[in-house]
């Protein structure tokens, strides 16, 4: 077969810069539990997470298109499920929160066959009555706690694959291995989101959203399937989501429905890293959850005023820079750190 | 079987309610296809505006209802000039994240000037007296009231829309708010007199709920998604629709609760999805969309 | 001075001008006929003169004030009205709703009110209570020049009115134009069928490719003349 005159590239020069960059970045964070006070680790779990959601939401809602504000469906789902799997299945919680997952995803098809009959905002509104009815179904099961939750017992909890391993290896106390266990699971989870996200958008199934997102008509006319795209990006989303919860909840070893299910903790706060740091975009998120963090830990006392300060921050921001910090700052300075504009390319004469 | 009748009654009456919840959401999303997720929270402000009338000023809920609702209807006109006119646009993100920040700061502003505690609208021997019916059966004075006024707001809504100047120009603005410009519409002014309404439909619906029920800052998304049921339930476009609409849920709701208090808010939950299911469009759809 | 002229007229879709510096001038009591072909930019021209589309004050100056700059709504009621291309009637709105809606924003003093525009166009009259969607091509077009006529504006925009309408029914339509232009109103035509808009003109422009590539009286050109310019060879 005659070799074609162009092929299609997406790196540039500033990527691959930022690409060996990133894998400083990631090795030094790797070697962070040895070197940081188990608060920093503690708070670096918090982002790790956060900036999990947060890649998801974004994938949902800014390149498919549905904006959903019921996310929380899944986290509580996820957490309930290794509360479930761990306390009663006797499953290793590691395995637990991928299992989790899988439950999620699961349960995400028939979610999605209701809310999926909605277009829009209300689309969002009814993501939000299926948390709700979710929230209501778990308090009424009284095995996991009922309508008050329940702890996960010490025998779970300490014993985490890896757990022995690493208090073995580095002679640390129980508590500390936890947490090295803890951090290196969320950081996994974070990299591997960020990087599943990534390549997903560079894929053809990532250009097949981009389409559907820009006009859903038109997609279909060049043959994308509008609705099992969009069913395919809602179940994996809500899986990877389940497993996230299913981590958070390792970590706070507690659960009631009202904590699992929660719009403020697992869509507010996500909605709103999203949007300061830039809806649509690999770096945007990243950006906002640093952000995030760091008003978080300085002003979070404030409680209401804290919440009001995020609510004008976020309107202030849609209204006036809708592409968010790093849209604005990306714009200014063309910078692209996950390139995924495809460019043609000629290939070199023979 | 004396039960399951007043179990229904009482659920006819409580779809009053949720009707008057969701006439302004109805409204809003008609006019200007803006689906205001703050819609539950502005209910509870107004609440709180009510309460706050009766106590700094001694009146009765009747002139209470008047000043509470100009407010509402200042507020909601400036509210939608300034902030969620910016919103509006072909993408849907901005409408939904700026109405979704409005809902955390009302929230925590009145959680802020009121504090968490739950309140109440008080209002005398109405709160309690009842109607027989015969049979054995008694109808609530003020549920009754609440539905017939549901009933009076939609008949004066319809008369707005089909009779006036200003109702034309809603539709017209509903229809195509480009050509709607060029009559003269000033599409700007046209929305924020909408929210106002809205606002002011919102205030009835608010005093009627603190009679019957407490109520704090935190309540709002309960009622929104009232709100969003009986539109949904109904189908979008028509306002007798959201009261049949409003209806159902309620009668969801109190079916659900006769059979285990427990059950009563995932009852309407569940009929709810399953009318989703089952009539995607709602059961009363309008033509046009 | 004219009622109604365009100065250095540019316009722009996002990376793409629209139109180039078009200078016109519609005098009053006049009737001016705007032909061209699909894309020559007689629509854009319509969209900046009624506001829709912004542009700088001066670029267009009714009568001495300039307008350029304001919105749809303020130029309406300064007195000027469009009848857009498509008719785009409201569906909501019967016929006559659709009518009463043309006077929102200004009323005017002056011939058109209801029972003048049923007068011009009879058959509206018996189809008033009708959705406006189940009427004929024909008759939505009288109910889109009556809509406009019902503010009662110094200029009328007609943007295209025989747009797939059958000759019969255009010939009943542009026997209304005489007696629009007899109440005191100046019609500007903009049309793709350049016979019609030919006999009822005072003046002509021809567009091309955003700029005006004829200008005077329709009978000061030949035939070829005109091809010449509409085509632009």
């Amino acid at each position: 077969m005659e070799k074609s005159r162009y092929r299609i590239e997406t790196a540039t020069d500033a990527s691959r810069y930022v690409a060996i960059a990133g894998i400083a970045l990631l090795v030094l964070l790797v070697l962070t539990p040895f070197i940081a006070s188990r608060g920093l680790v503690q708070s670096l779990i918090f982002v790790f997470y956060m900036l999990a959601l947060a890649q998801l939401w974004n994938l949902l809602a800014g390149y498919a298109g549905l904006v959903s504000v019921g996310q929380q469906a899944f986290v509580g789902l996820g957490g309930y499920m290794l509360f479930a799997l761990t306390v009663y299945g006797g499953v290793d919680a590691l395995l637990a929160i991928v299992l989790a997952g899988v439950i999620a995803f699961l349960f995400a098809f028939p979610t999605a066959l209701v809310v999926f009959r909605l277009r829009g905002a209300y689309f969002a509104i009814g993501t939000w009555v299926v948390a709700e009815v979710y929230r209501l179904s778990f308090a009424q099961v009284k095995p996991l706690g009922g309508g008050t939750g329940t702890s996960l017992p010490v025998s779970v909890t300490n014993t985490v694959f890896g757990i022995d391993f690493l208090r073995d290896l580095f002679g640390v106390r129980t508590a500390l291995a936890r947490d090295m266990v803890m951090y290196w699971t969320a950081l996994a989870l974070a990299v591997g989101t960020v990087l599943a996200v990534y390549f997903i958008l560079r894929s053809r199934r990532g250009l097949a959203l981009s389409a559907i997102r820009d006009s859903e008509v038109a997609a279909e006319s060049v043959g994308v399937d509008g609705f099992r795209a969009k069913l395919w990006v809602y179940t994996v989303t809500a899986g990877v989501t389940g497993m996230v919860g299913a981590l958070i909840y390792l970590q706070t070893a507690r659960i009631s429905p009202d904590a699992a299910f929660t719009v403020l903790d697992w869509t507010a706060y996500v909605i709103f890293i999203v949007v300061i740091g830039g809806i649509g975009t690999i770096e945007g998120p990243i950006v906002g959850v640093i952000i995030f963090y760091l008003l978080q830990t300085y002003l979070a006392d404030f409680g209401t005023w804290y919440l009001i300060l995020l609510g004008v921050l976020g309107i202030v921001i849609m209204l006036f820079a809708p592409k968010g910090i790093w849209g604005y700052v990306a714009a200014r300075y063309n910078l692209v750190l996950f390139p995924l504009q495809r460019r043609l390319v000629k290939n070199p004469e023979e | 079987m004396i039960g399951w009748i007043d179990t229904i009654i009482q659920g006819v009456l409580l779809g009053g309610l949720y009707a008057l919840f969701a006439i302004g959401l109805s409204l809003i999303f008609g006019i200007m296809r803006l689906v205001n997720l703050a819609h539950g929270d502005l209910i509870i402000l107004a609440a709180f505006v009510i309460l706050a009338v009766v106590t700094s000023f001694g009146v009765n809920l009747l002139v209470a209802l008047v000043i509470a609702g100009a407010i509402m209807f200042v507020f909601g006109f400036a509210l939608q000039y300034v902030v969620l006119n910016r919103a509006l646009g072909r993408d849907i993100l901005p409408p939904l994240l700026v109405t979704f920040g409005l809902s955390i700061i009302i929230q925590n502003g009145l959680l802020e000037a009121f504090s968490a505690d739950s309140q109440r609208i008080a209002a005398g021997a109405v709160e309690t007296a009842s109607i027989r019916i015969g049979q054995g059966l008694a109808v609530g004075v003020l549920p009754l009231m609440t539905f017939l006024t549901a009933v009076a707001v939609i008949f004066a809504l319809n008369a707005l829309f089909y009779w006036s100047a200003l109702g034309r120009a809603f539709r017209a603005t509903s229809d195509d708010p480009e050509v709607a410009q060029l009559m003269g519409i000033d599409n700007r002014r046209i929305f924020a007199v909408a929210m106002g309404i809205a606002l002011v439909v919102a205030t009835i619906a608010a005093l009627y709920l603190g009679i019957r029920a407490n109520f704090d800052p935190a309540i709002g998304p309960g009622r929104l998604i009232y709100a969003f049921e009986a539109v949904i339930i109904g189908g979008l476009g028509s306002l007798w629709g959201t009261l049949a609409g409003g209806v159902i849920l309620g009668v969801a709701q109190t079916v659900g609760a006769h059979i285990d208090p427990e059950w009563q808010i995932l009852a309407g939950h569940i009929a709810f999805l399953i009318i989703l299911i089952v009539r995607p469009r709602g059961l009363f759809p309008r033509a046009v969309d | 001075m004219s009622l109604l002229e365009t100065r250095e007229l540019t316009a722009h879709y996002r990376d793409l001008q629209a139109l180039f510096s078009v200078n016109t001038r519609l005098e009053e009591g006049d009737t001016l006929a705007i032909i061209g072909s699909n894309g020559a930019g007689k629509s854009t021209f319509l969209k900046a003169v009624t506001g829709l589309l912004h542009g700088t004050p001066w670029s267009v100056v009714f009568d001495g004030k300039p307008i350029g700059a304001l919105s749809a709504a303020e130029i309406m009621r300064l007195g000027i009205a469009l009848v857009p291309e498509g008719r785009r009637l409201f569906p909501s709105l019967t016929v006559e709703e659709n009518l009463q809606v043309g006077n929102y924003g200004r009323s005017g003093s002056g011939h058109w009110n209801l029972d003048t525009v049923f007068s011009l166009f009879p058959r509206l009259k018996e189809r008033r209570i009708q959705a406006s969607t189940t009427l004929s091509g024909g008759e939505q077009q009288m109910v889109a020049i009556g809509r406009a006529l019902m503010s009662n504006p110094r200029v009328l925009l007609c943007d295209e009115i025989s747009l797939g309408l059958a000759p019969i029914i255009i010939r009943d339509i542009y026997q209304a134009l005489p007696k629009i232009k007899a109440a005191g109103t100046s019609v500007v035509i903009v049309e793709q069928d350049i016979q019609q808009a030919m006999k009822v003109a005072d003046r002509l422009y021809c567009f091309h490719k955003g700029r005006i590539s004829l200008a005077g009286s329709p009978a000061a050109f030949t035939r070829d003349e005109i091809h010449a310019a509409y085509f632009g060879t």
